[in-house]
């Protein structure tokens, strides 16, 4: 075994995982505490909702969809600058936080849209002719309802950052990412490539199990 | 009391006013179950939602209480619909809540009752609909007729004086929905609420209702007591209703008749004239042989009621036509 992986550093592939697994951690913080505002606000602006908006629902569709659409390793570079006003530099796991959570925000944001539009029409209309009001509207009847679809959307949401999070390996970001290309791909070590993908697949793996399973759980229907 | 004064509703679709209520006026007296009947698309929903305003008029007045609600900010509002009870055909329940929290919900959205307040409210609640044994069950675990139940014990909550119930029991089987109607019934009586229920079948209105408005194409086009529009209607859509609750098809029904002999009357009785044995006195006093073409025996509510299609033929016609007339007996000639 180890004749086949000579050139494969455990305790440096222990802390590159370390540096993923807080990436991916707070990148998906950040992405589901902004994205969650920004999504119920499409949601409740947009044709026929409680809050109809025409003009702010178009600039936030825009602006969402510039992020999502620019690709990443670009984002990755225009955010340099951003992320060294935010956090003094951008590199290493803080310096790629930044451009994480300009990708994972908007992406996670669509989906809050999406998974509130599945609650059916009729219980805001009850919520409503109990007298609720707005809030009320999107804390105890919305957010509940739509909750397996919100699990659902970060459980997509986390592993799409786990792929961001490695490419972010390119601007000097850290993790497995970065060791993927700096030995892998730039020292020709194909053994520490495939121990560093291998280890992203069953990181996504267990992402995708637990956020099955969680929404299982929530599942009431 | 809930007057309407003129209230009508368009809906803009593609820049263009729609109409989906006519100017309408009608007055819902407190305490009594007041159906509207029609066809879908004939504006029975959007009548019930400007109750409680879910929907706001393009014009008109809408008084409730005393108070027209349709100058209310949304604070009164909010306050004025936890007065509303509504229930809905496909009952609109929180999947996320167990049957005690759906019931509870709108207590605790009104932020004015205590912990134990909801709590005896929500056992109180449970007790009436009869779901006790379900309190801590999902609305997914439940049948149809269950979650309408819990639907109603939600819609009870906050003590309403007016009850809406949308289609309540379309999406029940019939045996279902026969008990969700006492449920109401009994709710109408015991706490004196005004309930107004819209519905396709007129058998519903037969069962519950006192008083009912029939709507056609966004305008009521009959309205009276249950009693009076279902025997002797009058608009061609009322009379289609009554027929399609009757199981008639009205041309194999022209057709019978075209085979009967004599005189043909239809008649109509109404409470305890119901069950009194009149037709075997009028035959033998005025010597007229009747057969029997149609009829039906039934409650409308609970006022008994018999209509008979009879054909007449020999015997002395006229006195016979007055000694039914004399007992109280609607007679219609058909022929």
């Amino acid at each position: 075994m180890d004749a086949l992986l000579t050139n494969v550093d455990w305790t440096e592939i222990g802390w590159a995982s370390w540096d993923t697994l807080v990436m991916v951690g707070l990148s998906l913080l950040f992405s589901v505490l902004l994205g969650l505002p920004i999504g119920v606000m499409l949601f409740l602006t947009s044709k026929r909702q409680l809050l109809e908006q025409p003009v702010v629902y178009a600039v936030l569709s825009f602006v969402v969809n510039v992020l999502r659409s620019v690709p990443f390793i670009i984002l990755l570079i225009v955010m340099i600058p951003v992320t060294v006003m935010l956090i003094g530099t951008s590199l290493g796991v803080a310096g790629a936080i930044p451009p994480l959570v300009a990708g994972g925000a908007p992406f996670f944001a669509r989906l809050v849209e999406t998974s509130l539009r599945e609650v059916d029409r009729g219980i805001i209309e009850a919520t409503q002719a109990m007298g609720a009001n707005v809030r009320q509207i999107i804390f105890g009847a919305l957010l509940p309802e739509a909750l397996p679809g919100l699990i659902a959307g970060i459980t997509v949401t986390a592993i799409t950052l786990v792929s961001y999070a490695a490419m972010s390996g390119v601007i000097g970001g850290g993790g497995l990412g970065d060791l993927a290309i700096r030995f892998g791909y730039q020292r020709f070590q194909t053994d520490v490539m495939i121990i560093t993908v291998a280890l992203l697949v069953i990181f996504v793996q267990i992402l995708q199990m637990v956020g099955d399973r969680l929404v299982l759980y929530f599942s009431r229907r | 009391m809930i007057q309407f004064e003129d209230v009508h509703k368009a809906y803009q679709v593609a820049g263009r006013a729609v109409p989906a209520l006519q100017p309408t006026s009608l007055t819902i007296h407190a305490g009594e179950v007041f159906g509207i009947v029609g066809h879908s698309g004939a504006g029975k929903s959007t009548l019930v939602r400007l109750i409680n305003l879910l929907e706001r008029p393009t014009g008109g007045r809408i008084i409730i209480n005393g108070e027209d609600v349709t100058g209310f900010d949304a604070d009164d509002l909010r306050a004025f619909r936890r007065k509303v009870g509504m229930i809905f055909q496909h009952f609109n329940l929180l999947s996320s809540k167990t049957v005690e929290d759906n019931i509870a919900f709108p207590m605790k959205l009104a932020g004015v009752y205590s912990r134990a307040e909801i709590r005896s409210r929500v056992d109180e609640l449970l007790a009436r609909v009869g779901l006790t044994d379900h309190a801590h069950k999902y609305p997914a675990q439940l049948s149809g007729g269950q979650k309408q139940r819990v639907g109603i014990a939600r819609a009870l909550a906050c003590r309403p004086s007016i009850l809406l119930c949308d289609e309540a029991t379309s999406a029940l089987d019939p045996q279902t929905t026969q008990s969700v109607l006492r449920l109401l019934a009994e709710i109408n009586r015991e706490l004196g609420l005004t309930i107004v229920l819209i519905t396709h079948e007129m058998d519903v209105v037969r069962r519950v209702c006192d008083r009912v408005a029939v709507m056609d194409a966004g305008k009521v086009v009959e309205m009276g007591a249950v009693t009076d529009v279902f025997l002797h209607p009058q608009h061609p859509t009322t009379r289609d209703f009554v027929f399609e609750s009757e199981n008639i098809d009205r041309e194999e029904r022209q057709q019978d008749l075209a085979h009967a002999e004599g005189r043909i009357l239809r008649l109509t009785f109404r409470g305890e004239s119901t069950y009194k044995p009149l037709l075997g006195q009028v035959a033998r006093d005025s010597g007229v042989d009747f057969s029997i073409l149609s009829g039906r025996i039934d409650h409308i509510k609970e006022t008994p009621y018999g209509q008979l299609t009879l054909s007449l033929v020999g015997g002395d016609l006229a006195r016979a036509m007055q000694a039914l007339d004399a007992a109280d007996v609607h007679v219609e000639v058909l022929r």
